[in-house]
């Protein structure tokens, strides 16, 4: 069998197993030597011990999801792993290494007809002074990878640097150990040999990329309140904003957090927050808020499954409706959904340019699926949106911060200002921001703020649009690179299929995407929700030209790039 | 329950001058207090008295600049006037005020004031060891009478309203 | 301490907006405006110097008829607001206003919290005992017979000390005043602004719509017996038994305010430093 594009490796492993430790080194050795790839996590709700998973999808090309089967899984132990089995989907093609010792492998192994092999792990780590299974099954995946030994240590002898010489051999003798164990086992897959690159690659994952797209963008406070997947936003920013003479402040609650932003915004500051969908619930008054007195802040929503408390690890498309219909009155805002863990960057940061531009509050879902990723990907390019707000000074008379004008976006004092003192506030006001409650006040300011956003060119960035063809997949977030890997398998077939994923969600910009769908006589919506909350919302501010079909399924399996060109063949 | 131990202490001719100013500037900014009020709530009648009273004491407060010649009437009464418990005399207390009080009741809110004011200024004239200050509040307790009687005369004119006075038929509005 | 920036004698007239107030005539507030425009001319403040930050009730009305820089935000929330844009903006003079009810009730938890943080701002609650804006209803400071259409009878639930809680959660400097007594509040509220750390006044300011019973307080206050102390235990047994009357400052904490740490030497625009973490 030839050199394939992409191979894809899963490691099981529970209580203190370090499977998802043995993952991302197996991520980082293949990324130093040149490869692409993607590795998400997938645990059981213990805090520590429980059941694991690491994913890993390696590839000479960007990876944006992962396979519908993998090519190679290692059971270090398979206790408790049906909790999350449905994510691990094995093939007749697959290798499945399983440790005697570590339980029954999942009931789906042998009905895929995978061809398992048994090494015992666990007993040739204990034949190792303080050897561990993980570094065995490491040495195992490199050798049928086709990773050295030496790739492999690299990065794990930067771990235990500090823990001293002896850990240091101990992890290279089990690794060693492991690839020994390893040979002789026919495994087909090859991974083919990485595109030589001169340009430079970073390794992290969606949420370390929200944190630097802020940043860029202008972001010089954050307000924190932990909840997962989102906190690794707010804990990459703690030292990080540090070091540029930004601040981070710990909130008491969501409630805090929002408020403490618009108080950061009107004071000048460029402000964010990170949630997922519960904590946005609780910020919604004050996004109200910060629409009504035109206060600029990004919050960023890591989606996770809902309703409720919900699926906190899991990832899902459901906060759709609310980050869109969730204010109350008529307060348009904007929401923007990146693509990808790399997107995450660019869209944060674009984010944050634009609430500056638009004086508005600017919502960006992300979801626990590309937030909680890592990935090597090219190292994002420096863009030029850095947030520039239009700030009143030198005024002469009454100063208006709400003056209706040609664009809607009127210049505001920053305190501090001397003669354009005003008082913000979220009562409908006048010009003046004096509170009123008259019908042409009202009027005019529901215009303006409609306007500034509806009257502002977008550009390219609004979505990607790719792909000629007279079906179009519509889809956002991370199910675009699915989409994308669904759409390259049917041109294969000579069958041509366009993919148009938004990256704004709000406002909506119903001419591109007429523009987008120009010829199109079928059209295929992706969504990972339970009531297809993405088709209704295009439903509802699109003209969807031709017949449409919907493939929805709610988390917490991520849909795949088969299922999604399984779709498409159905519909030819 | 007024103790007088918050007041400021009148040691010298300019002392007087800028507390007998502060005292009328403070009733100034409290009857325009008043008259905004009555603008807002609709008492157009009070609206003019509260003025008209803020006038006649920021008048008597100009008076009081030209008294004092050459020297900084203002600066000094920012160094030295500040009144403590018991208030500055003139003011009269926003919190008895009413958006449907009558003009006797502003009259009486403002009697209270002058005869605060005179009460004060004996004291003044009783205590003060300063010949000159003993004259010039001598004059000032004059003056004050001079307004008690004012507004007495004003008080004919205006007799004591109903019980009903504060009647609403409308019920308080919420409006947040 | 705040960083005071100064001008040639301001007038308290400086600081008020031609906006008038839409309180009723007898309100305790109009007195406490007073305080706020007498206490930063005493300051001599620049005006464009000073954010005033408030929630949503009749006190929190005041930020737009001062003619600061104002922010009168969602219910609740005022301390939280204040919060960032202090932390951000430490060369304003932030004074935050809110009511009982705005500031105890929903406001309760940031009450804590911001008490705790001991950034450096100054809290003024405006306490009438009562819901004024909403027509009447108890907040956590009515008495627990007091009788209202939403509580027919009293709610029988006994109302906090904020004095205490403000004591217990760490405030730095705390205070009792009576808007009835303008000028005596107003340097409190100097030195409120003055002392470094979270320093909170309580201001009893009488409703005189709803509580027209509030009209006694004038006959009921008095000043404590007693200076301000900087023991908190003294100050804990002092407020544990006050009855709710005593005016002045009556703690004075040495806690150092609150710093946000910010690497010596920073730069604002070169991220090479960040984007290190992530560099194959």
């Amino acid at each position: 069998m030839g050199a394939s594009p992409s191979i894809s490796i899963a490691i099981v492993g529970s209580g203190g197993a370090g499977a998802l430790t043995t993952v991302n080194s197996l991520l980082e050795a293949a990324s130093a030597a040149g490869w692409h790839g993607l590795f998400t996590r997938t645990m059981g709700p213990q805090i520590r011990g429980g059941e694991a998973a690491g994913l890993l999808r390696l590839a000479v090309h960007p990876v944006e999801c992962l396979p519908d089967q993998f090519d190679l899984i290692i059971g270090i132990d398979w206790l408790n792993a049906h909790r999350f089995g449905g994510e691990i989907k094995a093939g007749p093609q697959t290798l499945v290494v399983s440790d005697p010792r570590g339980g029954e492998p999942l009931p789906m192994v042998a009905q895929s007809g995978a061809r398992v092999v048994e090494i015992p792990m666990k007993e040739i780590a204990k034949s190792i002074k303080d050897g561990r299974p993980n570094m065995i099954a490491l040495g195992i995946a490199s050798r049928l990878l086709g990773l050295s030994i030496e790739q492999v240590f690299v990065p794990i002898a930067k771990r235990l640097a500090e823990k001293g010489a002896e850990a240091i051999k101990a992890s290279r003798d089990g690794i060693k150990a492991g690839f020994d164990a390893a040979a002789g086992i026919d495994f087909d897959a090859q991974l083919a040999a990485p595109n030589p690159s001169d340009t430079r690659r970073w390794l992290l994952s969606g949420n370390e990329a929200t944190a630097l797209g802020a940043i860029r963008g202008g972001v010089r406070f954050a307000a924190a309140y932990p909840i997962t997947p989102a906190t690794e936003i707010l804990e990459w920013l703690a030292p990080s904003l540090a070091k540029i003479g930004g601040v981070l402040l710990q909130a008491e609650d969501e409630l805090a957090a929002i408020n403490m932003i618009i108080g950061s915004s009107y004071g000048g500051t460029p402000a964010l927050t990170a949630t997922s969908g519960p904590g946005l619930s609780l910020m919604i008054e004050a996004l109200g808020l910060a629409t009504a007195a035109e206060i600029p802040v990004v919050v960023v929503d890591v989606m996770r499954g809902g309703p409720s408390t919900g699926i906190p690890t899991k990832s899902e498309q459901t906060d759709l409706n609310i980050a869109i219909y969730g204010l109350h009155g008529e307060a348009p805002h904007l929401v923007l959904a990146p693509q990808s863990v790399g997107d995450c960057l660019f869209t944060t940061q674009w984010a944050t340019y634009l609430a500056e531009t638009l004086q508005a509050p600017t919502i960006v879902l992300s979801d626990q699926f590309m937030g909680q990723s890592r990935a090597a990907i090219e190292r994002p390019a420096d863009v030029a949106f850095i947030g520039a707000r239009t700030v009143a000074s030198n005024i002469s008379g009454t100063y208006k911060r709400y003056a209706l004008g040609s664009n809607g976006v009127s210049p505001m004092a920053i305190p501090g200002t001397p003669g354009c003192q005003y008082t913000a506030d979220g009562l409908t006001h006048a010009e003046t921001g004096t509170p009123t409650s008259g019908a042409a006040d009202h009027l005019a300011q529901l215009d303006k703020r409609r306007d500034k956003l509806d009257h502002f060119n977008f550009g390219d960035h609004w979505a990607s649009v790719e792909g000629t063809g007279d079906l179009a997949l519509i889809t956002w977030g991370s199910l675009t690179g699915a989409a994308r890997e669904a759409a390259g398998r049917a041109a294969a077939d000579g069958f041509d299929v366009r993919v148009i994923a938004p990256r704004l969600l709000a406002p909506v910009q119903p001419e591109r995407l007429a523009a987008a769908l120009e010829g199109v006589k079928r059209i295929l919506v992706v969504e990972q929700t339970h009531s297809g909350q993405f088709h209704r919302y295009l439903r509802a501010h699109y003209d969807l030209p031709a017949p449409v079909r919907v493939f929805n399924r709610p988390g917490p399996l991520p849909i795949t790039a088969g299922e999604i060109h399984r779709a498409i063949t159905d519909w030819r | 329950m007024s103790k007088t131990s918050g007041n400021p202490k009148v040691s010298s001719l300019n002392d007087l001058l800028a507390v007998a100013y502060q005292i009328e500037i403070d009733a100034v900014e409290r009857y325009n207090v008043l008259a905004d009020q009555m603008e807002t709530h609709n008492n157009p009648e009070l609206v003019k008295i509260f003025r008209d009273l803020a006038r006649a004491e920021g008048i008597h407060g100009e008076e009081i600049r030209r008294l004092a010649g050459d020297f900084d009437v203002v600066n000094h009464t920012h160094q030295i006037a500040k009144f403590g418990r018991m208030e500055s005399p003139e003011e009269a207390e926003l919190d008895s005020a009413h958006y449907l009080m009558t003009p006797w009741h502003a009259l009486r809110l403002s009697l209270a004031g002058e005869k605060r004011a005179l009460a004060y200024f004996t004291f003044i004239v009783e205590t003060a060891t300063d010949p000159k200050v003993k004259m010039m509040a001598a004059e000032f307790v004059e003056e004050e009478a001079e307004h008690v009687n004012l507004v007495n005369r004003l008080l004919l004119r205006y007799p004591p309203p109903g019980d009903s006075w504060a009647e609403d038929l409308d019920p308080p509005v919420s409006q947040e | 301490m705040s960083s005071v920036s100064t001008r040639p004698a301001c007038k308290p007239a400086d600081y008020k907006s031609d906006l008038k107030p839409i309180w009723c005539p007898g309100c305790g507030d109009s007195h406490v405006l007073m305080s706020f425009t007498r206490a930063f001319a005493q300051l001599g403040l620049a005006p464009e110097k000073v954010a005033v930050i408030s929630g949503i009730g009749c006190s929190s009305r005041i930020p737009a008829y001062t003619n600061c820089y104002g922010f009168h935000g969602v219910h609740g929330r005022s301390l939280a607001l204040a919060a960032g844009l202090k932390v951000t903006r430490p060369d304003l003079t932030v004074v935050v206003a809110s009511g009982d009810g705005d500031g105890y009730s929903i406001g309760g938890n940031h009450f804590l919290h911001a008490c705790r943080r001991n950034i450096d701002m100054t809290y003024v609650v405006m306490d009438n005992r009562i819901y004024g804006m909403t027509k009447g209803q108890p907040s956590p400071t009515t008495e627990p017979e007091f009788d209202t259409a939403l509580t027919p009878g009293g709610t029988g639930v006994a109302p906090f000390h904020p004095l205490v809680v403000a004591l217990a959660s760490g405030a730095n400097f705390i205070a009792r005043c009576f808007s009835g007594e303008p000028n005596e509040t107003a340097d409190v509220l100097a030195e409120a602004i003055k002392h470094p750390g979270f320093s909170f006044i309580e201001i009893l300011s009488p409703c005189v719509t709803f509580r027209p019973d509030e009209k006694e307080w004038k006959d009921q206050v008095r000043p404590a017996a007693v200076p301000a102390t900087n023991d908190q235990g003294k100050a804990a047994r002092r407020l544990m038994t006050d009855d709710g009357f005593n005016l002045g400052i009556l703690y004075r904490g040495d806690r150092v305010p609150f710093q946000a740490a910010v690497a010596a030497g920073a730069s604002d625009t070169d991220l090479s430093e960040l984007e290190k973490d992530f560099e194959l």
